[in-house]
């Protein structure tokens, strides 16, 4: 039996946790730019259009994650839809986030007085140029502290993709456990480096909410 | 004889006729006729609910009316159609209780914006006339502050200045000294009768009666969603036709 040092083990994490940041990186910008577009379609003002994002946010934010993935590498499968686990993961993981970041960013757009629309629309802006020159630069603002904290539980959220064969922090965990028999100390390791990747995010979220209400008061 | 009746439909800078609008069953408006002409000053007076605002309102689109119809310097409101709206929102400004400048930008982008993406002016005219129009309000200095170091007063010289920019044929003034302290709503005023002075139309609801018995050329009192009385200030104030407006005026002078 090969004898695997802690030196070894924490090698081969760090090695696998690129492939989380990776993932994590892809979903967190398809996301974003799939969340974005749903938040302009729901915003043109169209009932169906409000009714459709809804839906698809409900299905998204009403399902377990674990599901997602399971449905878009098993499922789409047996529709002869064969996508490799890295695909696959990427495209719930982006699914989901998208959900997430629309509702978020909704919420936003919403805090936005209604009188910051009317005076645009009094000035005879259109509603593209409303919604560029005025409420997003006021939105925007208040979005990136969510959105920062939200990009935690994406991080998190790739531990899942482990259970459709894809490679990551925790898959290698696990794979590293089957072979050295020391769950506690590979699993220990584990959370540790999930630990050191999000803590930074979730301190930076917290100082980007701190600078806006500084500068509200 | 067609311009015998271009010369009086000119005269006319807001024509509205059988004006309705109803927020689901409550019939906010029920019919209302009122002419403007160019120059005129419109005092609209009323309780609250009357109707007032939201016909104010309904003239530049911020309210979608149900029926009848309104016209902006010859220019139909047409709900449904951007770019009829667009061209009849250049027309007409609108100035609100709550200032509403927008809190990213700095008074003299404030002032600039829609100039230069409705008008498509370049950034230099629209900030000489930016500045042009802050001598006028009084703030020549404010070019470059942000509307939250401004007071309240200061914020609603500035929304009348970015009104101004536009070149507007109208000016609407919904209740604009509302929600300011006591002690600034006299320089928020002084602007607005200068305009009058210069010969700019403009509606204006307002609680301000010795002001507008001061600078209107006719009062509209709206009573339950109808003109219930109109007429010059002198007659309307000093000698009212109708007990609602009786009990009206002498409710305002408790």
């Amino acid at each position: 039996m090969v004898e695997f040092s802690l030196w070894d083990i924490v090698r081969n994490l760090v090695i696998a946790a690129q492939w989380t940041v990776l993932l994590s990186t892809i979903a967190f910008i398809g996301g974003g730019v799939v969340g974005g577009l749903l938040l302009v379609f729901r915003m043109s003002g169209s009932i169906l259009a409000n009714r459709l994002v809804a839906g698809y946010v409900q299905l998204f934010q009403g399902t377990p994650l674990l599901m997602q993935l399971f449905l878009t590498y098993f499922g789409l499968a047996l529709l002869g839809v064969e996508l490799s686990s890295w695909v696959s993961a990427s495209l719930a993981l982006t699914l989901y986030t998208s959900a997430f970041l629309v509702e978020i960013w909704r919420g936003c757009v919403n805090a936005i007085p209604k009188g910051q629309w009317e005076a645009a629309q009094s000035l005879a802006l259109n509603f593209s140029e409303q919604v560029r020159y005025i409420i997003f630069p006021q939105a925007l603002r208040i979005a990136i502290p969510p959105t920062v904290g939200f990009l935690v539980q994406v991080v998190k959220g790739t531990a899942l993709a482990s259970l459709i064969g894809f490679v990551e922090l925790t898959k290698a965990g696990t794979m590293i456990t089957n072979a050295t028999f020391k769950p506690f100390l590979v699993y220990g390791c584990v959370a540790v480096i999930y630990f050191i990747l999000c803590y930074p995010i979730s301190l930076y979220a917290k100082s980007l909410e701190g600078k806006i209400n500084a500068t509200r008061a | 004889m067609q311009l015998a009746h271009d010369t009086s439909a000119k005269m006319h800078i807001v024509q509205i006729g059988q004006l309705k609008k109803a927020f689901g069953s409550n019939q906010v408006l029920k019919g209302i006729d009122l002419n403007v002409q160019a120059g005129e000053v419109i005092a609209i007076i009323g309780k609250s609910g009357s109707g007032k605002s939201t016909l104010l309102r309904c003239i530049n689109g911020l309210e979608a009316f149900d029926s009848g119809t309104l016209i902006v310097d010859q220019l139909p409101l047409l709900h449904d159609d951007a770019a009829a709206m667009r061209a009849l929102r250049q027309r007409v400004g609108m100035i609100f209780q709550s200032f509403n400048l927008f809190p990213h930008l700095t008074v003299g982008r404030n002032i600039m914006l829609a100039p230069t993406l409705v008008k498509k002016e370049s950034a230099q005219q629209a900030a000489d006339r930016a500045r042009k129009l802050l001598a006028r309000v009084g703030l020549s200095d404010k070019f470059d502050a942000h509307p939250d170091q401004l007071s309240g007063g200061q914020q609603q010289r500035v929304a009348i200045a970015r009104a101004l920019a536009m070149e507007p044929s109208v000016l609407l003034c919904d209740e604009i000294t509302s929600a300011l302290d006591p002690e600034l709503v006299g320089e928020v005023l002084r602007v607005v009768e200068s305009l009058a002075q210069e010969g700019m139309t403009l509606m204006m609801v307002t609680h301000e009666m010795s002001f507008a018995r001061r600078v209107s050329n006719r009062v509209v009192f709206m009573h339950e969603g109808r003109v219930h009385e109109i007429g010059p200030p002198a007659e309307l104030f000093g000698n009212p036709q109708t007990a609602e407006l009786k009990q009206f005026l002498s409710s305002i002078h408790d």
